[in-house]
């Protein structure tokens, strides 16, 4: 049980500056997962924690003790990798005890600690296989199982979950999770599934390009999105952006730009007044928008034309055109539209977001 | 194997006459053209002298087989010469040579895998470039040292130069196959407590069994076969190895004793062969650089 501190964490490799001054507080028995697209500085982050990457500049301490210069078997964590990285030539019990062999347990010790991981992970008959001899989500147990064996004082995972397949990826999800909540260990996890940021994290990181984005709990992100490309990167389908001018008419602030105008919620009023006349960008979720009805005010609502219809069973996606923007919208599965159709849609004006053109921050 | 040439066959597309011309006619010429001069030793071997030196059209010339199949050629060998103590040699100086090569091989080949240092992709190149330098060449100055250093005539004069063509090899071989090793499981052992050492020796080398075997079987057939070193380091017949010794004892002027130089040859390759078909699927593997985890 530890806490987990980066302070102003770089690091750079020849050419790459992968990870720009980092500070992060990760609480004791929190799970904290970072996520962002491929190249982001997610997973070197993560290893310089585990200290299998050297650390540039910055400090990170575990618990009371800064590690920078601690080899990984004296940092007291244990890790899950993508590729589970089971040793092939030992068995499933061996592969567990491992670690413990390595800190010299008693054997009876080391025999109890694997049986209980064992029983937790639903893995007591496969104990004396090869891990050639197991399907991948079994594999994903064991690796999960040589890990909490150790009660290490925080557990490190690089995308446990991507090898798995979709479904066998849902159920693991729910097994992680419960497993933190039984365990209450510190858990830094790592993936670029926004999906999984969201359901694991008790707070999420979005990186991108090295920097830190924002950091919050995952309907916070969701919600309040500080800048433009959390916003896109959180939610599926992601939010819609639209280049829009804001413009002053009949008392009130309205934004416009080819084939769609909407009145500026009155919260947002303020502090886009100072926009008047400049571009800036529209962010509307997907979820966020309905087809019109008759006692939807025309100040928020515009019309567009159906271009492809995605029916999922318990909803419909459909991508629209409102002049020259794509919209995505995501109505009830009861709309019978089809190509060609035209529509109005509704938004909803409090989940309306903007964001300035130049720094890309939310407004 | 069996299971995967066979595969290999069916890989050929086209005609029954496609697959002829194309696979099996090559085939069956490259096979033939490959084990003739064995089937020629074996037959020479055990063929009597009066058979072996019968003149080509004599009417009862049987060039590709014998019926008279005798010993005489091996008993000879043992008796009249210092064969048994030729195969010694060559065992103790290929089976040494082969360890100190594998030992240095195993630490370099790993430390050019996964260290990451300054130059190591300049001192990988060159340690390859050393095993270009022919030993036809390489032998000159190499005669030098060994004379300087006293070995001349003694097995160590080709225990220390042999690795100077296997210790490349091996590197070589052997950081090929570290790489296809996932440094994950590395990683993985040093985050559960292992130094890299400790994790090198207990999780990488045996995952590299195959690469491992595959390096030492070669390194010894190697050092086993090796001809211009041994002939020019060994002088005295009972320092000799079965290469240096067969050729160097039974062509005496221009009488080439044919019968136990075949069976010399023949007895020579017993345990290299031997060698081979007991870890063959290994060496398979170790070349195909297959980690199956």
């Amino acid at each position: 049980m530890a806490q987990v501190m980066m302070k102003d964490l770089n690091k750079k490799y020849d050419e790459v500056h992968a990870v720009k001054d980092v500070n992060l507080h990760i609480r004791d028995k929190e799970f904290i997962v970072l996520v962002g697209p491929s190249g982001c500085g997610k997973s070197t982050t993560l290893r310089m924690v585990a200290g299998l990457e050297e650390i540039t500049a910055g400090e990170i301490t575990i618990g009371d003790r800064v590690v920078n210069d601690l080899p990984p078997k004296d940092r007291d964590i244990a890790m899950v990798f993508q590729n589970y990285a089971l040793y092939p030539h030992m068995t499933v019990y061996d592969n567990m005890a491992f670690g413990l062999k390595m800190r010299k347990f008693p054997k009876p010790e080391i025999a109890k600690r694997v049986g209980d991981a064992a029983e937790i992970l639903g893995i007591q008959e496969l104990l004396k296989r090869k891990p050639r001899q197991l399907s991948g989500g079994q594999r994903q147990r064991v690796a999960v199982g040589r890990a909490i064996v150790r009660h290490p004082q925080v557990f490190l995972f690089d995308e446990p979950l991507s090898n798995l397949d979709a479904k066998l990826r849902v159920q693991m999800r729910v097994e992680l999770k419960r497993l933190h909540e039984r365990l209450e260990t510190t858990a830094i996890y790592v993936t670029h599934d926004q999906v999984e940021a969201m359901t694991l994290g008790d707070r999420v990181v979005v990186m991108k390009d090295g920097w830190i984005q924002q950091v919050g709990e995952p309907l916070e992100l969701y919600g309040k999105p500080a800048n433009r490309f959390v916003a896109g990167f959180i939610g599926s389908p992601s939010m819609n952006f639209v280049d829009v001018t804001v413009a002053d008419a009949s008392g009130a602030l309205w934004v416009e730009t080819a084939g769609l105008r909407v009145k500026v919620p009155p919260a947002l009023s303020g502090r886009l007044g100072a926009y008047k006349s400049q571009h800036v960008t529209l962010g509307i979720r997907p979820e966020d928008l309905r087809v019109a009805s008759g006692s939807d005010s025309a100040d928020y609502s515009f019309d567009t034309v159906v271009e492809v219809v995605e029916p999922l069973g318990s909803e419909i996606l459909l991508d629209l055109k409102a002049g020259p923007n794509v919209i995505v919208a995501r109505v009830e599965p009861t709309v019978r539209v089809k190509h060609g159709d035209k529509m109005r849609l509704a938004l909803h004006p409090e989940r309306v977001r903007f964001f300035d053109n130049k720094t890309e921050l939310a407004i | 194997m069996a299971g995967r040439a066979g595969s290999g066959a069916g890989m050929v597309e086209g005609s029954r006459w496609h697959k002829w011309v194309f696979f099996h006619v090559p085939l069956m010429v490259f096979v033939v053209g490959t084990l003739f001069p064995f089937y020629w030793m074996l037959v020479t071997a055990f063929r009597p002298d009066g058979e072996l030196y019968r003149p080509w059209r004599a009417v009862n010339n049987t060039p590709f087989w014998t019926t008279q199949p005798t010993l005489e050629h091996a008993i000879y060998l043992f008796k009249q010469t210092m064969f048994a103590t030729w195969l010694w040699n060559t065992m103790f100086i290929a089976l040494l040579s082969t360890l100190i090569s594998l030992f240095c091989g195993l630490l370099a080949g790993y430390a050019l895998a996964r260290l990451r240092f300054p130059l190591a992709g300049g001192l990988g190149t060159s340690i390859f470039v050393t095993y270009l330098v022919p030993p036809t060449l390489l032998f000159i100055p190499l005669a030098n040292i060994i004379r300087d250093f006293r070995l001349g005539d003694t097995p160590w004069s080709l225990i220390l130069t042999y690795p100077t063509f296997l210790i490349p090899f091996c590197t070589w071989l052997l950081m090929g196959y570290f790489k296809t090793i996932p440094k994950e499981l590395e990683e993985c052992a040093r985050i559960d407590g292992a130094t890299r050492v400790r994790a090198m020796i207990q999780i990488i080398f045996p995952i590299a069994t195959p690469g491992i075997l595959s390096a030492g079987i070669f390194a010894f057939t190697l050092s086993w076969n090796e001809f211009i070193y041994a002939l020019v380091f060994l002088s005295s017949p009972q320092q000799k190895t079965v290469p240096v010794g067969v050729v160097s004892e039974l062509i005496r002027g221009d009488v080439f004793f044919w019968g136990p130089l075949m069976a010399g040859a023949l007895l020579g390759s017993i345990p290299v062969a031997l060698i081979y078909s007991f870890f063959v699927e290994h060496y398979v593997a170790g070349l195909t650089g297959a980690v199956k985890g």
